[in-house]
């Protein structure tokens, strides 16, 4: 059995000045903080990678920096699943006694530390370096063709996509962390800037300064404990020209073996934390995942269902779309997010029961996917 | 080992695809072996340039320079009629759906694949 005993997330947006070192650490201490854990108890690091300052062996590093000397230690890749990667791993490790206590911590300057055009090109390297590459094609562009064809087969719109963005800006807008507390509206998305079609500003992530850290426990150290149930992965690709057919993308593969792994039916999930770079990419998340039917999940956040009082409340602090993306630490805040809820820790974002949570997190371009559901014992 | 005849991404006006003889598969990335069985030098041949329009984006915020002096550019995944797809650029109102035929087109410094709308 393993718990997450202890959670730790900076606000997103810009912190001038701070490394990706600075920013893993202040995750982490929160964290530990939270755990009510001291360093000397940590004995296994999984860390993050990041893009403005690579290295290749980032897991000690940070630990060196941090004052810890584990047992276990080593940096995990695998895109935007990487922080349900490394929590999936620090499960396995803990529930098979390698490790007793260990840190989760990803963090970047992604936004102060390079330019965005520095970035963006960064991330497009995900593309194949002969076939896809010399196109000029960027993240957006990557996610822009899942969605063209998406909304072909499916009859989805654009305005349903923007839907999307003013759920995840409206749950920003209620917490003091998120990059953004602007108010948008449907019609603000669509005016915004084409980026590459039909996705436009709007209907993109940020990019981002930010850290986030979770510690992974074979034993509770609060009185509400939070159990990782379950988890599965499944990768069918790396890049977009080689992915299968929509109905067979790896994010229904790896549900339905998390949900054989863990006995739970999605009927039984009451919370959501789904992987959103892009508007499109929580639309068919959600659809995949089975939280929503076929070309319906606009519809459900229209009607409120996904809301932070509907019946499906989704990434109550605003998502990577709002609340902001900074590599890795980005999907680590739907984690955070769903154990405040879990432990009723989530102030004026509260919802009434998150007593079993579904988790997703996608890499590439729907390449890798990671599925937990999370469990609130007492 | 079957040597790597030039195609698009090394310079030339051309796109090569693999076929295995072993099991029959069709592969569009360049590979020593069959991607599907694991037979050796599946054998390269060149495309008829034919497809049909799978999925498009059109790019209006490059990264680079190099690709700024192009947008829009619209980018493409292609079925071919031979049976793989590709990644390729084309005219602008290209749909899901067309039928395309490829010519090249120079693309921040190299010849790319351009589809255009079969005649």
């Amino acid at each position: 059995m393993s718990f997450i005993t202890g959670v730790g997330l900076t606000p997103y947006g810009k912190h001038d000045g701070s490394s990706s070192l600075d920013l893993m650490s202040k995750a982490a201490q929160l964290a530990l903080d939270d755990a009510g854990l001291k360093r000397a108890e940590i004995d296994g690091i999984l860390c993050g990678y990041s893009t403005v300052s690579p290295h290749i062996m980032l897991a000690t590093v940070f630990a060196e920096h941090f004052g810890i000397r584990p047992s276990y230690a080593h940096a995990v890749q695998v895109g935007g699943a990487t922080g349900l990667a490394m929590t999936m791993l620090a499960h396995h490790l803990v529930t098979s006694g390698v490790c007793r206590n260990m840190l989760v911590v990803a963090g970047e300057n992604r936004l102060t530390g390079q330019s965005r055009d520095a970035s963006i090109q960064a991330l497009a390297q995900v593309g194949h370096p002969d076939y896809e590459v010399p196109l000029g094609p960027t993240i957006p562009a990557y996610y822009g063709l899942v969605a063209t064809r998406y909304m072909h087969e499916y009859g989805v719109t654009e305005e349903d996509l923007a839907e999307f963005a003013v759920l995840m800006r409206a749950h920003a807008c209620t917490h003091p962390g998120a990059q953004f507390h602007d108010p948008i509206t449907v019609a603000d998305v669509m005016a915004s800037k084409p980026v590459a079609m039909p996705l436009k500003l709007l209907d993109c992530c940020p990019v981002s300064d930010g850290g986030a850290a979770f510690v992974i426990s074979r034993e509770r150290t609060g009185e509400l404990g939070v159990r990782i149930r379950g988890c599965a992965q499944a990768h069918t690709h790396q890049h977009v020209t080689a992915a299968p057919a929509l109905s067979e993308l790896g994010a229904e593969i790896s549900v339905a073996r998390a949900k054989e792994a863990t006995g739970l039916a999605i009927s039984d999930v009451r919370y959501a934390a789904i992987y959103d770079s892009f508007t499109i990419t929580l639309a068919m998340l959600l659809e995949d995942l089975g939280l929503a039917g076929r070309g319906e999940a606009a519809a459900r956040v229209r009607a409120g269902h996904f809301s932070r009082d509907g019946a499906m409340p989704l990434n109550t602090h605003g998502g990577l779309l709002s609340y902001g993306h900074c590599g890795v630490g980005g999907a680590m805040a739907h984690l955070v997010e769903a154990h405040l809820q879990m432990t009723g820790r989530a102030a004026t974002r509260q919802v009434k029961d998150a007593s079993i949570a579904l988790l997703h997190g996608d890499g590439g371009v729907l390449s890798s996917h990671v599925s937990m559901f999370l469990e609130r014992v007492r | 080992m079957s040597e790597r005849p030039a195609d698009w991404t090394r310079g030339e006006a051309a796109i090569n695809y693999q076929t295995c003889a072993a099991c029959g598969h069709v592969q569009y990335f360049h590979r020593a072996f069959c991607a599907a069985c694991g037979a050796p030098d599946p054998r390269v041949a060149r495309a008829s340039g034919k497809g049909r329009v799978y999925a498009t984006s059109l790019v209006c915020r490059a990264a680079t320079p190099d690709t700024r002096a192009h947008v829009p550019y619209n980018i493409l995944l292609v079925d071919c009629a031979e049976g793989f797809r590709m990644m390729a650029h084309g005219e602008n109102d290209l749909a899901i759906g067309d039928d395309v035929t490829a010519s090249f087109k120079p693309f921040a410094g190299k010849p790319v694949p351009f589809f255009t709308k079969a005649k």
